[in-house]
């Protein structure tokens, strides 16, 4: 077998074979009830490209910004006045400036980076997070002057067939996620993420390497906001279905972050495993408590319990595996693989 | 001595009058020497002579209160580390500042970052220019890595290398950018006999082969005496000495500052 990309070996090509199988043929065959599709693989999907973002800014590019979802709301609301405004524009072409529009937002609110870093440029970033929804919702052309608060999304059109069931919205978001995974791979294991990742780890050799931080940083800003805008205006327009700034606020962004951290510092599959950890921990929290303890735990303390084992999670993994959950999934591969040689 | 590869040629790199200080603390003064063309220039002097810091000048990671630099002829008014790298100059670093989480053979990729010129869009679609050039950059990696004899551990993360072999990949990154003249700051500082006689061979390997300029900082008075075609000593951020092994050796202000001096 001929490797199509050049650094992706032939396990790398299988696996994506067999995801894509699962992803579009196995699970929507067998997979009939749409609180699986609602609840569970579109959000999943959706905040994984939003974490691929956060990954590339800092996972990949070493600079601490929180803000994902001011830039998700970013995509989100371009998108709404865009197919609002804009007569006859395609859906997927709505989403690509949608990200467009984020990105010139993380140009703007990445240009702190070039001054400060670690600690101070997390607070720096966060102005992004606030202004964005500020100017949401202070100007009422973003919202339609919609006086309630909450808009209902436009139903997805592509080609002239409404993409409105679960699972067609499902299959949208394979169609969109899939290929924007496969170029963040492309870029972070290609020149550009070297780029990146040399700025990361050592910034002052990087530079005597010529590369250059203004346009490295930058471009890494505007590529990671890109992945959030898009992962914004798919999570309003398939999960949500509604466009409402609150549901961008900071706590989101925090999500992200974790998302980030539990699956493993510069990772691409790591965005995967930490946004699903994340969103489907709470699920499990909730099931244990119905099933097992039939309701006797009361769902505060459920809640309760949910973050306490986030925040000492986080800590181990900040101290033990900063690559994370990724990086075990690994070590429990090669464990196994090792096992079968032996026998 | 056998006939050179690369003859020596006419000056390449010309410090002038170059001054640094930090506040009140001058860590250079009035600082002048060259550097020939296919040579190997050796900077020695005691702790605090400020050598790191004309290193660190010639490179641009300083910026000297008084003086020039000037490279193939030409005065560099603007300094940077970037500016100097695309000039072709390129540099290792005295406390080793290697990007330690990526793989050797990533670290060296990026030294190829000024013979890389497809932009992301190019590497994220894996157009035909970006795979043409990612090959290109790996062959001439995979090469050098083959000469510093690290084939072993070219895919292990750089930070859990012992500090010997991380000092080899610094080597390997500064030539994989096909620098002209590589600026080496301490490259055997903190290593054994062994590893030191290793390295001398590997700096006179690629002068020799391939005719690069070096301009290395050391402790060592028998290896840079051993090594190089001339010698700047400094002292106090002053020239004291300047010339080759043998002459420096029998300068007395060298001695002096060496072996200390009656009042």
């Amino acid at each position: 077998m001929k490797p199509i990309f050049m650094t992706y070996t032939r396990g790398d090509l299988i696996n994506l074979a067999i995801l894509l199988i699962v992803g579009v043929v196995i699970i929507p065959m067998t997979v009939s009830s749409g609180y699986w599709y609602t609840s569970i693989l579109i959000p999943w999907l959706c905040l994984a490209l939003a974490t691929i973002g956060q990954q590339i800014i800092m996972g990949y590019t070493g600079q601490l910004a929180l803000g994902a979802a001011g830039f998700m709301a970013a995509g989100a609301f371009a998108c709404f006045n865009l197919i609002l405004r804009v007569p006859g524009i395609p859906f997927v072409g709505a989403l690509l400036i949608s990200g467009l529009i984020a990105a010139a937002f993380g140009i703007l609110f990445g240009l702190p980076s070039l001054r400060v870093r670690g600690i101070y440029l997390m607070v720096a970033t966060l102005a992004s997070q606030f202004f964005i929804i500020w100017m949401i919702d202070k100007f009422g052309w973003f919202k339609n002057y919609d006086s309630s608060g909450i808009i209902t999304a436009q139903d997805i059109v592509i080609m002239g067939k409404p993409f409105t069931s679960p699972i067609e919205m499902y299959l949208v978001i394979v169609a969109v996620v899939t290929p924007m995974t496969l170029i963040a791979m492309n870029m972070a294991r290609g020149s550009t993420g070297r780029n990146w990742m040399s700025v990361r780890d050592m910034d002052i050799a990087a530079e005597s390497m010529g590369v250059s931080l203004l346009k490295t940083k930058l471009q890494a800003f505007a590529i990671s906001s890109f992945y959030c805008g898009v992962a914004g205006a798919l999570f309003a327009f398939t999960y949500l279905k509604s466009l409402e700034p609150v549901a961008f606020d900071i706590k989101l962004s925090f999500k992200v972050l974790f998302m980030v951290i539990l699956g493993g510092l510069g990772t691409i599959n790591g965005a995967f495993i930490g946004a699903g950890f994340i969103l489907l921990f709470p699920v499990l929290l909730n099931y244990i408590g119905n099933n097992v303890f039939h309701g006797a735990i009361d769902a505060t303390i459920i809640s309760a319990i949910e973050q306490v084992v986030f925040g000492v999670l986080m800590i181990i993994f900040m101290i033990y595996e900063p690559l994370g959950m990724a990086k075990l999934w690994e070590t429990i591969k090669i464990k196994i693989a090792g096992l079968f040689s032996k026998k | 001595m056998t006939e050179r590869n690369f003859p020596i040629g006419g000056p390449v790199l010309e410090v002038k009058n170059i001054s640094l200080s930090f506040g009140g603390v001058k860590a250079i003064t009035d600082t002048s020497f060259n550097v020939l063309e296919h040579e190997i220039r050796a900077i020695i002097g005691p702790n605090g002579a400020g050598k790191s810091s004309m290193l660190n000048c010639i490179n641009g990671i300083y910026k000297p209160q008084v003086g020039s630099v000037t490279y193939k002829g030409e005065e560099i008014k603007k300094v940077t580390p970037n500016i100097m790298a695309q000039k072709g100059i390129s540099r290792t670093f005295q406390n080793l500042a290697l990007f330690k989480r990526m793989s050797v053979l990533d670290n060296i990729l990026v030294g190829r970052k000024l013979h890389t010129t497809s932009n992301f869009m190019e590497v994220a679609l894996q157009l035909p220019k970006a795979k043409r050039e990612e090959k290109v950059n790996r062959d001439r990696c995979e090469e050098i890595v083959e000469f510093l004899e690290i084939e072993d551990i070219k895919n292990t993360p750089v930070g859990k290398l012992p500090y010997g072999l991380q000092k080899k990949v610094e080597l390997g990154r500064a030539l994989a950018t096909d620098a002209n003249l590589i600026l080496l700051d301490e490259p055997m500082a903190g290593m054994n006999v062994e590893e030191k006689r290793e390295m001398c061979r590997f700096i006179l390997k690629v002068n020799d082969e391939i005719g690069t300029t070096m301009v290395l900082i050391e402790h060592d008075m028998g290896v840079v005496m051993d090594i190089s075609d001339r010698v700047v000593v400094l002292d106090y951020g002053k020239v004291i000495g300047d010339g080759t092994p043998d002459e420096v050796r029998a300068n007395q202000r060298v001695i002096d500052a060496y072996l200390g001096v009656e009042h």
